[in-house]
């Protein structure tokens, strides 16, 4: 067995008095693909906020590729393979698509993802290139916002909430492209509403509830009953 | 349907040609002014010049880098001391001086930084203004450089820059002009190069921009410093000019960061020509009305108030939006390579 690609042991966070993570363990393997679900406000935003280094956490342990990252800065975690799309995609309005995505590149690691990639996986960004990246449909900025991710060439991609405020046709289709995404060489943690759709994308699921992991276990063992369960806290 | 093969991207236009093209006979006909311009003329040209590059150089700091500072004029007071310090007492030309005060302001502004960067939004603001109040107090104190009063510079080293007043006027307008150019370069370079995008996505989103790796805190500490020097060589120059320094003089709130503010806010803040259009209309505005006195101002005001609530993005970004033109070829567009027309 190799060691996980994530590691993370007691993790808290907080935004000044508000603690938002209590204890949190969690690990992702290689190749492995990691649903985070729970209600609003149970601190999955905050999980992966804390992962990237962008809230105030401690851990007792929380290693990278076998390195830490607790003290590190974000833009050093993004350098060393962990890449998030954030919930409400967060494009820079001022920049086309081409130049959202080449942002991305900022991070100058090595690996498959170039332009011509993203642009051969979403067709549509190519013929839009040069169009302000805000001025394209929801679901095309969010194809921007996993494109810019993706040329950072990550080992850890984190989708928050990709699905948010998307027609269903749409999120069909972003989700279509996951298994080309992940698997192999990159790893994922994805935080979605949809109960079933993450059940049914992941190989291993948690379950946050009030900043605490309630459920943790293979997709495919966990039943409907202990999820509503570690959902509501009954 | 257009084929990608038929598409070429470019990043000028034909009004970015014409634009350069009547730049240069513009700068060629500048470059020549002692030769065709009265002394009154050439100083108020220097005066403009000085101007365009303070403002310049406030918008890629509030514009671009989101650093909305309300204290440069802490280095443009410090680089004309410095000019005055390293003239009176070190004896250098100060037109060599110019550069050598820049030099010494960024060596500053990195302490400065070092502190003020740990302020954000409105503190960050305040926090310059406080630098600037401190530097002004503490040139106050340096009895050598006359005090709270403030010094002339020397008659021998005055006299000493060029041959006789018109051939050091000349020099010194010369310098001016120098200076803006060097910073109008310097800035089309910048936000051309990798980091242009890198400080727009600061700007729209900071959240967003450290999570993909870009590092702020360094970034911005770049352009603060490099800003910095340069607002510190233009004062040098600014003083220069005047031949004549004092503490309320050199640390003017008003002249070096209010007026600077509003030139950017009229002309259109981020974008590289609105300092320029901003810096026109300021001085139509105070050789046309300056002698109304305080009415002057209140005009100021009123038109500062109907620029941000008709064109918030400022006169420039009025343009823009309606006839979609640039003057500096920075945003890149999609032509079709055979009609080389736009798509």
């Amino acid at each position: 067995m190799h060691e996980p690609l994530l590691s993370i042991e007691g993790l808290s966070a907080s935004y000044g008095d508000f603690q938002a993570l209590f204890g949190i363990d969690l690990t992702v393997n290689e190749g492995e693909v990691i649903a985070i679900i729970g209600a609003n406000g149970a601190g999955k935003t905050t999980l992966m906020r804390a992962i990237c280094g962008l809230v105030k956490r401690q851990a007792t342990r929380a290693e990278f590729g076998g390195m830490p990252i607790i003290g590190l800065r974000p833009d050093m975690i993004a350098k060393s393979g962990i890449a998030m799309v954030p919930e409400g995609r967060q494009l820079f309005r001022s920049l086309s698509v081409e130049e959202n995505l080449v942002i991305g590149a900022q991070a100058s690691r090595k690996g498959p993802w170039t332009l011509e990639k993203i642009y051969t996986m979403f067709p549509v960004l190519k013929e839009r290139r040069l169009t302000p990246a805000t001025a394209l449909s929801g679901g095309q900025q969010q194809m921007v916002a996993i494109g810019r991710a993706l040329m950072s060439n990550p080992e850890l991609l984190l989708f928050d909430e990709i699905s948010l405020g998307l027609a269903p046709i749409i999120i069909n289709a972003i989700y279509e492209q996951l298994p080309a995404l992940v698997g192999g060489e990159m790893s994922a943690i994805i935080v979605e509403q949809d109960v079933a759709r993450a059940v049914s994308v992941s190989d291993r699921v948690y379950c946050l509830q009030e900043g605490r992991v309630s459920l943790e276990g293979a997709s495919g063992d966990v039943s409907r009953d202990a999820i509503s369960k570690a959902y509501f806290g009954v | 349907m257009i084929r990608a093969s038929e598409i070429s991207i470019v990043q000028s236009s034909r009004a970015a040609w014409i634009a350069g093209l009547v730049g240069l006979l513009l700068l060629l006909a500048l470059l020549a002014a002692p030769y065709w311009a009265g002394r009154a003329d050439m100083r108020l040209l220097s005066e403009i010049y000085l101007y365009l590059a303070l403002a310049c150089l406030w918008n890629i700091l509030a514009g671009y880098a989101g650093l909305v500072s309300v204290g440069q004029h802490a280095y443009v007071g410090l680089g004309g001391y410095m000019l005055f310090a390293l003239a009176m007492f070190g004896g250098i030309n100060p037109l060599v001086a110019i550069p050598l005060a820049g030099l010494i302001g960024g060596v500053a502004s990195m302490l400065v930084a070092v502190l003020i960067f740990r302020l954000s939004g409105a503190y960050f603001a305040i926090g310059t203004w406080v630098v600037a109040e401190t530097f002004r107090l503490s040139f106050a104190q340096v009895s050598a450089l006359g005090g709270g009063s403030g010094t002339s510079l020397p008659a021998g080293i005055v006299t000493a820059i060029g041959d006789g007043r018109d051939g050091r006027e000349a020099i010194i307008y010369w310098g001016s002009l120098g200076i803006a150019v060097l910073v109008l370069a310097a800035i089309f370079l910048l936000l051309r190069s990798r980091q242009g995008p890198a400080l727009k996505a600061i700007r729209d989103n900071e959240l967003a921009a450290r999570s993909l790796g870009i590092d702020i805190w360094r970034s911005k500490f770049i352009i603060y410093v490099g800003a910095s020097t340069l607002t510190a060589m233009v004062g040098a120059a600014i003083f220069l000019q005047k031949l004549r320094i004092s503490p309320d003089a050199a640390f003017s709130v008003n002249d070096w960061t209010a007026f600077v503010i509003f030139i950017v806010v009229i002309g259109g803040i981020g974008t590289l020509e609105g300092p320029i259009i901003g810096t026109i209309v300021f001085f139509l505005l105070r050789e046309t009305l300056a002698d109304l006195g305080p009415s002057y101002q209140l005009i100021l005001g009123l038109v500062a108030i109907v620029v941000m609530l008709r064109a918030p993005q400022g006169l420039w970004g009025f343009v823009r939006s309606h006839y979609r033109i640039e003057l500096f070829p920075l945003t890149p567009r999609a032509i079709d390579s055979q009609s080389k027309k736009d798509i």
